[in-house]
């Protein structure tokens, strides 16, 4: 194998492993900041039990999302010194940036986890707050990168040397807004939906106190409603994407819909396979005049096809399946927290039926399997660009012989680290159940 | 001073930073791991030490390589090939460590597999660092043009590699026995002062010893450098002077039972260590990996250096106020400093 598929075989899985630690950092923290926001002006110490568990949960996230992220920002340049150069000189702005903001949420979640019991409550709360607000805004940050990636803007390029450098125009490039939008949108939705996930898991055992039940009822409550508002977000946003896929990026959405003919009234295929022989989706269902719908607003439109692109710059057309994927399971999951939170509503006195909650424990990671299509789908859907129009994947790469051997023992370290957090996790919880923080005297939650 | 000098300077002073707070950071994990086995505070001070504040350690090594990128993009591809491999291995080693950091706090069971993966990591990750120096300064890279690759082979037998790692690994040692002994101070905990006093006492010749080993075995490695270095002997010598006055601080009398100053001596050591690699960082210009690449030939655009120093302005001002609370809590809260066990700190 070539250095270049080994580099991107080795980064496509370091990104894959990190992005489930930092997409958790993300969501959760947002929700241990209700917690604390609920337990402030409901004044009902649940909440506050809530807030330290799931913090305890996420600090030992953190223990891996703080080295992978470490990873991933140094292999950047490690393995890419081609596409770092042009970063460097392009938008190096808001990756330094971001290094502030990681560092506010570092600095800040020290002092939440490690000084809790020396502060006041305020203090705790504008802490988690500033946590919150870090994780975010590095997500955001990094994401100014990755969109500018698809959409380069800011820059021009004469006999390979980089000219007219306007950063500001880099950072405000034209799928920046929507895809920052999506990206935390879709985090605060996975993080939301995993605490789905096991307060549901909690509730199924037959054998919890009252106390306990009640308790995990609020919890999975709070989450449903946080996901729900997420994902109905993310189904609009989804929407001015496809508007700003077929303005920008019309090859990449040709081959998410395998659509091989330009044509007004496009048709929107759901599932299938796209063949290249016949020029169609062989086996999905289509919807007449969608796509046209999706993508311009009108079904008149006309949408730009595979056909009017030459060849070798297609993306490899799987990425209609990770795309469909990823949308099939954005909409399973809001009809599925639409279901259990009018449920909940209308059955208030009685407890949420077994089927239902078997079918809650599935959202956390069906929502996390929908950020790791939608990852790849956006990254593999631009190949063979790493600089979409500019920068070939090939011209980026590094040319270093070692990257096999350094895939092996980063893929050892990825499967002990996982291995390791799934053990702390379960160890912490079974040694420290919910009961015992919920009949500790007051005052001994934190 | 012209643009890519001010870029440079920037990016000594995170190195600096990073080398004194990773010197502490990893320095205070080998001594974790050294006086696991007695009966002493001297392993718990230690890892009180290091708790709250490795993570903050570790966002220094990504920002000082996110500067490097940012300041000298042309320096990304000499990174990207012939540095791969001891950045790699450092990447790895840095996440098993902070992995075992936090998995330890949660479950105590963890603590004493820590105590010996931070020791041992926080050997082997400053003299992987290190080793880059003596590589940065040329005469084990071959091949050409865009196959370029480090003679291991050369390297390996070169004693420059070895004085370098010494001289790491015993300022490691060094600085981060001085700072647990102000720490423990801090703490009322004279005994455990005493300790690190005596480290520090034992430390200190070697360190100096290496330092002038180190600078010996550059003669014949790089005599560009050595040339440069004459010319600011003066800083040189004030680093000696420096030396001078923060080990004698060992000595000096106090207040306390035991004799010594020890904020003194960590002040004056620091700065010394200041001057010594200002000096060194000096005459290693124009060039960032000699003959290969000076910081004129990696600079970045100027529009975007001009950001780059609002950016680091905004964050800075920022951060400084985070920073002061931080260490209010962890470095001067007598309440956190005197807990009675390891674990006195909430949950």
């Amino acid at each position: 194998m070539d250095s270049v598929l080994l580099s991107r075989m080795l980064f496509g899985t370091s990104m894959a492993f990190h992005i489930i630690f930092a997409t958790l950092g993300v969501g959760v923290t947002l929700m241990i900041f209700f917690a604390e926001i609920l337990h402030w002006i409901k004044k009902d110490r649940d909440y506050g039990v809530m807030a330290k568990r799931w913090t305890k949960g996420f600090a030992i996230l953190l223990g891996v999302a703080i080295p992978s992220g470490t990873i991933v920002g140094v292999m950047l340049s490690l393995l890419w010194p081609g596409f770092m150069e042009i970063v460097g000189k392009v938008i190096a702005v808001p990756f330094q940036i971001e290094i502030f903001a990681f560092f506010l949420e570092a600095v800040f979640m020290s002092i939440y986890v490690y000084a809790a019991d020396r502060l006041s409550n305020v203090m705790r709360i504008v802490s988690v707050a500033f946590v919150a607000f870090g994780a975010s805004s590095s997500a955001f940050l990094i994401n100014i990168a990755h969109s500018w990636m698809n959409t380069p803007r800011g820059f021009d390029v004469v006999d390979g040397a980089i000219t007219d450098i306007d950063p500001w125009a880099a950072v405000l490039n034209p799928s920046m807004a929507v895809t920052s939008k999506h990206v935390l949108a879709t985090a605060y939705m996975t993080g939301a939906f995993v605490l789905v996930s096991i307060a549901a898991f909690r509730l199924l055992r037959k054998t919890s106190s009252g106390q306990e039940r009640a308790y995990h009822k609020k919890g999975l409550m709070l989450a449903l409603v946080i996901a729900l508002l997420a994902s109905l977000y993310t189904a609009t946003n989804g929407h001015s994407t496809a508007g700003m896929l077929h303005e920008e990026m019309p090859l990449k959405l040709a081959a998410a819909e395998g659509l091989f003919e330009t044509q007004a009234n496009a048709p929107l295929a759901i599932m299938g396979i796209p063949d290249v022989e016949a020029e169609a989706v062989v086996g999905g269902i289509e919807i007449p005049g969608m796509l046209s719908w999706l993508a311009t607003g009108s079904s008149d439109g006309v949408v730009q096809g595979l056909n009017d692109f030459p060849q070798d710059e297609w993306p490899p057309l799987f990425v209609h399946t990770l795309f469909n994927l990823m949308v099939g399971i954005g909409f399973s999951l809001i009809g599925i927290a639409v279901l259990a939170l009018g449920w909940a509503i209308v059955f208030r006195r009685r407890n949420l039926p077994t089927w239902l909650l078997v079918v809650l424990v599935t959202t956390g990671p069906l929502s996390m399997l929908g950020i790791e299509f939608g990852w790849i789908f956006s990254c593999v859907g631009r190949q063979p660009w790493t600089i979409y129009g500019f920068q070939l994947t090939s011209s980026a790469a590094t040319n270093s012989g070692n990257v096999g051997i350094l895939f092996f023992l980063f893929i050892s370290l990825y499967i002990m680290l996982l291995v390791m957090t799934g053990l702390v996790l379960r160890y912490y919880f079974a040694r420290n159940p919910v009961y015992k923080d919920l009949q500790a005297p007051q005052g001994e939650a934190f | 001073m012209t643009e890519p000098y001010v870029a440079i300077l920037i990016i000594w002073v995170f190195l600096f930073v990073y080398a004194i707070a990773g010197a502490i950071d990893f320095g205070a994990g080998f001594w974790a791991m050294y006086y696991s086995k007695k009966e002493t505070n001297a392993t718990i001070l230690a890892n009180r030490y290091l708790t709250p504040s490795w993570e903050v350690t570790n966002v220094f090594l990504v920002l000082l390589v996110i500067a490097i990128v940012g300041f000298f993009p042309g320096a990304a591809f000499y990174m990207g090939t012939l540095m791969i491999l001891p950045f790699s291995f450092v990447l790895i080693l840095i996440a098993i460590r902070s992995a075992f950091m936090v998995f330890s706090f949660i479950v105590k069971k963890y603590t004493k597999l820590l105590v010996y993966i931070s020791g041992i990591t926080g050997l082997l990750i400053p003299a992987l660092m290190i080793a880059i120096l003596p590589m940065a300064i040329g005469g084990f890279i071959g091949g050409t043009g865009e196959r370029q690759y480090i003679l291991f082979d050369q390297l390996f037998t070169s004693p420059t590699l070895y004085t370098h790692i010494g001289f790491g690994l015993t300022t490691e040692l060094f600085l981060s026995a001085l700072l647990l002994s102000d720490y423990a101070r801090e703490s009322g905990s004279e005994e455990t002062y005493a300790v690190y006093r005596k480290n520090a006492i034992i430390l200190g010749p070697i360190t100096l010893f290496f330092a002038i080993t180190a600078l010996l075995t550059l003669i014949p490695q790089a005599p560009w450098m050595v040339e440069t270095m004459i010319d600011i002997w003066y800083l040189f010598a004030l680093s000696l002077v420096a030396a001078a006055i923060g080990y004698s601080a060992l000595w000096w009398p106090s207040k306390k039972q035991k004799p010594g100053r020890a904020r003194v001596a960590v002040i004056f050591t620091v700065l010394q260590f200041g001057l010594a690699s200002f000096g060194y960082g000096y005459s290693h210009m124009p060039y960032i990996l000699y003959p290969e690449l000076t910081v004129f030939d990696a600079f970045t655009d100027p529009t975007m250096f001009r950001w780059l120093l609002y950016g680091y302005a905004g964050g800075l001002a920022l951060l400084v106020p985070a920073f002061v609370i931080f260490w209010r809590l962890f470095m001067k809260d007598k309440k956190y400093l005197q807990a009675e066990s390891g674990e006195g700190n909430g949950y």
